[in-house]
């Protein structure tokens, strides 16, 4: 097809992208492990944990800590709300129903709509809600709303609410590719076996859609861990991790940045990794159950 | 079982739909209808008055041939959509080929596509602060120049500028033109193609009239992802730029810290227009549901 000459500058010109993608993130790992008077850019000044230490201690006034394991909360929440969601959705696809259509174009909608007008759309959602409670309890005289309540914006209702409206559709999508490629004649052998509609799905359907459900796990979490855009406006009080990284890239001025991005990365590598692996375990379990023909009982 | 079967695609589908009713349809519905309302420093009103909107553009058709701010900071954000989507696509196109076309092992073709697609799942701030070792003043760019004696001054339009906020759009976002097209030309019979060879087409000729034309749904459906990411963005634009280049996305941000929603929502019913007329014209080269 592609002659040897083409195939060699091609595949120079891959390589070059790969170290285009990877080049940089590579740079602030190694940076991140800075001397204590090192700075910002090379030359290394030695090599110590000096900043991944004073990133432990604390950078200025935002508390890493708490951020960081909001936005692991966050996004484990997200990630099983996406998973369950846009399975049962996928399964309602299969059928012709009505709004289907609807549905399908708001979820690829949902994907390209700016994500600073979902973003506003929800923080005025929020605060008409607000407003309208606080009005209610001063009229009805409730003394808690009167003196105690802020806000219904945050971590788990308008902040979650907007990164859904990310995930889902990514997750449904993946949906729709593996039905696409599903043979129900699975299903129909469980059913010719008796097996009811909860068996079948539960014997037949899920273990063959197994990885890809892991797949878009990894999607709802990794989506989620490092969303910004939709939650910005829409979170509330209490900041993320990627909304406090927004804000320190303006004031720190120092490695512990670095060390930062290399804790993140490292998380996001690990989740990736696991995901993958999992995934290939499942495939392989299923392929090696393909028939469990004189195995007796497992 | 039949009640039971006719009713349990709309359970099936009903929590998934309420999520996009309640975060996304109402919402959206609401900018529209604010963008309508009146405000002060500290309310928003009820009303319909169309000043939101007359605010934006006000007196930029008097002013031209000058440029308004309005007026200059769309054509800003329109420059930085079409570098960007050049890039991605130029890019993006021969990266997919390469995978497609040059590799033919299959394991060999899900590593290496899953080696493209692994930084998406990584955080975009970090992946553009990777960036400063590189670009600043003191960074490995300007370090290498001047050693090599091809600068005597340190470069200053590396980091904080137009360069680098493109840099940084097309690092981040060309595997959304990737994945499509590389699921596009998948799709292409290799006979196709090789019958183009035998009839006597040359390298390129078959590239542009046999390749092109398949991938045309994949292209336009990552120029689509990419076109509308870069139009809304003001993070990118913030963080590579310094905090200094304006954009249409950084206007909306802007007032909703000073909480003029009104205003806010109206200059977001214009970016989503501006949005929906660039996919809808898109859209009439591809149908997306066949893609899937």
């Amino acid at each position: 097809m592609a002659g040897p000459k083409t195939k060699f500058f091609l595949g120079l010109f891959f390589l070059l992208f790969l170290v285009f993608l990877y080049g940089p993130m590579f740079t602030i790992f190694v940076l991140s492990f800075q001397g204590p008077d090192g700075g910002l850019t090379f030359p290394m000044n030695g090599v110590s944990l000096h900043w991944f230490k004073s990133l432990w201690e604390g950078v200025g006034v935002v508390d890493i800590g708490r951020a960081f394991r909001r936005s692991i909360a966050l996004g484990l929440v997200v990630m099983v709300i996406t998973v369950v969601f846009s399975l049962m959705a996928g399964l309602a696809f299969r059928h012709k129903f009505r709004g289907s259509t609807p549905l399908f174009y708001i979820t690829v909608a949902s994907l390209i709509v700016p994500s600073i007008v979902v973003s506003l759309g929800v923080a005025l959602q929020f605060r008409l809600i607000d407003d309208a409670l606080k009005a209610w309890g001063r009229e009805n005289e409730i003394e808690w709303i009167v003196q105690e309540f802020a806000t219904t914006m945050g971590l788990f209702t308008s902040g979650m609410g907007a990164q859904l409206t990310w995930t889902l559709p990514f997750g449904l999508l993946i949906m729709f590719a593996v039905f696409n490629r599903f043979d129900p004649m699975y299903e129909e052998a469980a059913r010719d076996m008796g097996a009811g509609p909860w068996a079948t799905f539960r014997e037949a359907v899920l273990p063959i859609i197994a990885p890809s459900l892991v797949g878009v796990a990894l999607f709802g979490f990794t989506l989620s861990y490092d969303e910004l855009a939709r939650s910005s406006q829409a979170i509330g009080g209490l900041n993320t991790l990627p909304l406090e990284l927004r804000g320190l890239t303006t004031t720190v001025t120092d490695p512990s940045i670095y060390a930062l991005g290399t804790v993140t990365t490292s998380i996001s590598f690990l989740v990736i990794i696991l995901a993958l692996l999992f995934a290939w375990v499942l495939r392989r379990r299923r392929l090696a159950q393909g028939s469990d023909a004189g195995k007796g009982m497992v | 079982m039949s009640l039971r079967k006719s009713i349990a695609p709309y359970l099936l589908a009903l929590p998934y739909s309420l999520v996009f009713i309640l975060f996304f349809l109402v919402p959206l519905v609401l900018v529209v209808v604010v963008s309508f309302w009146d405000y002060t420093e500290y309310s928003i009103i009820p009303d319909f008055i169309g000043t939101n909107y007359s605010d934006i553009f006000g007196g930029c058709i008097a002013k031209l041939p000058d440029l308004c701010t309005a007026f200059a900071t769309y054509l800003s954000t329109f420059k930085y959509v079409f570098l960007t989507w050049i890039f991605t696509l130029v890019i993006g196109f021969a990266v997919a080929y390469f995978l497609a076309f040059c590799v033919t092992s299959l394991p060999v073709q899900i590593a290496l596509f899953l080696l493209c697609t692994i930084p998406f799942w990584t955080s975009n701030v970090i992946r553009m602060i990777s960036w400063i070792p590189l670009l600043g003043r003191n960074g490995v760019v300007n370090q290498g120049l001047i050693k090599a004696g091809l600068i005597s001054e340190p470069i200053e339009w590396l980091l904080y500028s137009g360069f680098s906020v493109t840099l940084a759009f097309v690092h981040l976002y060309t595997l959304f033109m990737v994945v499509p097209i590389f699921n596009s030309m998948m799709r292409i019979d290799k006979s196709i193609m090789e019958a183009a060879y035998d009839a006597g087409a040359g390298g390129w000729k078959t590239l542009w009239n046999v390749v092109v034309p398949l991938c045309k749904p994949g292209i336009a459906i990552g120029s689509i992802f990419v076109i509308t990411i870069v139009m809304g963005d003001f993070i990118t634009i913030g963080v590579m730029g310094g905090q200094q280049i304006a954009s249409i996305g950084k206007i909306i941000q802007v007032e909703m810290s000073y909480l003029q929603f009104p205003a806010a929502a109206a200059n977001a019913v214009v970016l989503l227009l501006l949005t929906l007329m660039i996919i809808v014209a898109m859209s009439r080269i591809v149908d997306i549901r066949k893609e899937l």
